[in-house]
């Protein structure tokens, strides 16, 4: 039997981050993974993260999760893939299958790292070849560079089905709808509003009736529900499609914790059942810790906080380091996790609605009920003002932990202030540049540059754009507004990349001045212009 | 199916293109990638068919947790291809029940991945001893 200082289960962004702050405080660490690649779920996800500096805010996950395994490879983790934890016993006795084989181990701290699993939902035809988990999407277009297919159905509207609706659209797939049983959208509406001008349909108060086919997916219908979940007959719609997907929500992995005899509750404010955990981490059972999604489902962000201090606590408890380092570095961390934890979507505020921002502004009840802010409303919230000359339009109204637009802009023209939650808001006595850094600094894509007095009669407007082909200058197309119906003819004028923006390419195209309010996409595509040609 | 260029991530990148056989019938696909991913590029959806209703299943989660996508592999049944490496001359086929070969006492439920060779070996059959009632399991 092997002896370890500690054993971390789960190789995702809790067990990485614990295992390099053990290790570089000379713990000897192992973790085990049962994938065949460390990471966890970083390496599917390539949109920028939220947050502040600190909480590595506007780099890519993929690039966070590529950070990581530098890291804990100069700590020097050792870790050890395809091996899948089956057992944690007393005295920390840890069993895994490698291959057709168990070995077992032993150490003198234990982290679980497990992180979460999908849920599920049933309905007539869910085991068809053609329903999958929203993971599954994720993995096969980001790691395996699969389309999952052509025409998709997303079921449910958190923040998982939103950004992997996004990231269908970017693989090149056609997201038909998106529809969620509940009434309002429940993941971040900047989120949403990327999806919609796309022109995705929100469908909330829907759900899957049937999944239809015989061999595999060849359709969907779904309806409307009643304030009881039930179908309201004669709401059937029905889209053809080859592809469902379910995105219903995390559940903790916590099966390890409740083996190994730690207190568990069943918190739904932690979304399932999960080890009841001090401050540092640590569960009912000494030297026993959890991180991360396994102690309740929030983002990758903190999870890689919750690590840390883990890794860190470990290193006091079997006398790596004295007392006074554990509480300086943990007070530090727990600052950061304790800004993540703030706002509208903030745990202790699951499930709650939310009438008014911090700032007193009323919520956009569009935004909740289709995705999109409408026009009426977007003006009431202080990112949007009018001003000559170039100038941002920040279309951000909810209070959400992100701050980089304000460090991103060096004329100081945005504000947050030191609330990482506030609304950013427009000093109008700043000049704007229109460097665009804003633009892409946005993790949420709501930033655009507005020049109402681009030439006579026509505005100019600058988006964020991360799909291809990439358009080029002169290109003419049409805008679509927010709900992503076309409003009028546009020009491409400028197509600026740079490897600053990450991947984030300003687009500016020309509209006519009375759609400055409207335009908010671009569309090449033929059919859309035929659209506004005939009036539609 | 196969992403060419991805906006954010680029080319994907790939192993060598290799032979394999799905049911009998040769395909392609690329070294060290997933099976199932070589499959569905093919337009391959249903990867087994289960025991008692002969229900076809396909991939569903795509890491290995739910065994929806098993198939017989070189000769092994219960291979989950969504997390196995596709290798050159595999022989992968479609797993009903346990095996790669469709019972006899079920139902014909025509499938669109199994060969038209196997088709014709198979002899018809009537239901007998199958409820009405559909299981989802």
């Amino acid at each position: 039997m092997k002896r370890y200082d500690l054993i971390v289960v789960g190789a995702g962004p809790a067990g990485l981050s614990a295992s390099i702050e053990a290790a570089k405080r000379g713990l000897k660490v192992v973790v085990f993974d049962e994938n065949s690649k460390p990471g966890g779920q970083l390496f599917k996800q390539i949109h920028k993260f939220f947050g502040s500096k600190e909480h590595k805010a506007k780099i890519r996950g993929f690039k966070i999760g590529e950070e990581l395994l530098l890291d804990a490879a100069e700590a020097g983790v050792e870790v050890v893939l395809n091996a899948i934890v089956i057992g944690l016993f007393e005295e920390k006795e840890v069993t895994v299958k490698i291959e057709d084989k168990i070995y077992h181990f032993k150490a003198d701290s234990v982290i679980i790292a497990t992180g979460a699993s999908e849920n599920m939902v049933t309905f007539d035809g869910w085991t068809l070849p053609g329903v999958i988990g929203a993971g599954a999407a994720q993995t096969m277009m980001n790691l395996h560079g699969i389309m999952p297919g052509k025409k998709i159905l997303m079921l449910g509207s958190g923040n998982v089905g939103l950004v992997v609706s996004y990231q269908l659209l970017q693989a090149g797939c056609e997201v038909v709808a998106i529809c969620d049983a509940s009434p309002r959208v429940g993941g971040y509406g900047v989120h949403a509003s990327k999806v919609a001008r796309c022109g995705v349909p929100f469908y909330m108060s829907n759900t899957i009736i049937k999944a239809e086919g015989t061999e595999c997916v060849t359709g969907v219908t779904i309806g409307e529900v009643d304030s009881t979940w039930k179908i309201i007959p004669g709401t059937e719609k029905h889209f053809d499609v080859d592809t469902i997907c379910l995105a219903v929500g995390l559940s903790p992995m916590s099966q390890l914790a409740n083996m190994a005899g730690c207190d568990m509750e069943d918190n739904p404010k932690k979304a399932g059942l999960v080890p009841i955990v001090d401050e540092y981490g640590e569960t009912s059972v000494a030297g026993i810790f959890a991180a991360g999604d396994v102690s309740g489902i929030e983002e990758a962000s903190s999870a890689m906080i919750e690590g840390r201090i883990t890794g860190i606590a470990v290193a006091y408890r079997l006398g790596f380091i004295d007392k006074q380092e554990l509480e300086d570095k943990a007070k530090e961390l727990e600052v950061a996790l304790l800004s993540l934890r703030q706002g509208m979507f903030a745990p202790e505020n699951r499930g709650k609605k939310i009438d008014k921002t911090e700032e007193g502004c009323d919520i956009s009840e569009n935004l909740l009920k289709k995705g999109y802010i409408a026009e009426e409303e977007i003006v009431r919230f202080p990112g949007f003002t009018r001003s000559n000359g170039t100038h941002p339009v920040i279309e951000c109204t909810q209070n959400i932990p992100c701050n980089p637009c304000q460090d991103a802009c060096s004329k100081k023209c945005i504000k947050i202030g030191d609330n990482i939650t506030s609304l950013p808001s427009i000093d109008e006595t700043k000049i704007c540049s229109g460097c665009g850094q804003c633009v892409a600094s946005c993790s949420g894509q709501a930033i655009f540059l507005v020049n109402e007095e681009y030439e006579v009669g026509y505005a100019s407007i600058t988006m964020p754009y991360e799909f291809l082909p990439l358009p080029i200058i002169g290109d003419k197309g049409v805008a679509l507004d927010r709900s992503g119906h076309e409003v009028c003819e546009a020009e491409v004028v400028s197509i600026k990349t740079a490897p600053v923006f990450d991947k984030t390419n300003l687009l500016t195209i020309k509209v006519p001045i009375e759609m400055v309010d409207k335009a908010r996409f671009f569309s090449a595509k033929a059919d859309h212009r035929n659209e506004v040609k005939n009036g539609k | 199916m196969r992403i060419q260029e991805h906006p954010i991530l680029g080319e994907p990148q790939k192993g060598r293109l290799i032979e394999f056989t799905h049911d009998g019938n040769a395909m392609q696909g690329f070294e060290g990638e997933p099976i199932a991913v070589a499959l569905r590029a093919a337009g391959v959806m249903a990867h087994r068919h289960t025991k008692k209703y002969d229900k076809p299943r396909g991939i569903f989660c795509a890491i290995g947790r739910c065994t929806d996508c098993v198939m017989v592999v070189n000769g092994k049944a219960n291979v989950r291809t969504c997390i196995t490496s596709l290798e050159e001359g595999m022989t992968v086929e479609t797993q009903y029940g346990v095996s790669a070969k469709k019972p006899e006492n079920v139902p014909e439920n025509k499938s669109e991945s199994m060969s038209e060779d196997m088709s014709e070996i198979m002899p018809e059959n009537k239901p007998e001893n199958i409820p009405e009632k559909e299981g989802t399991v």
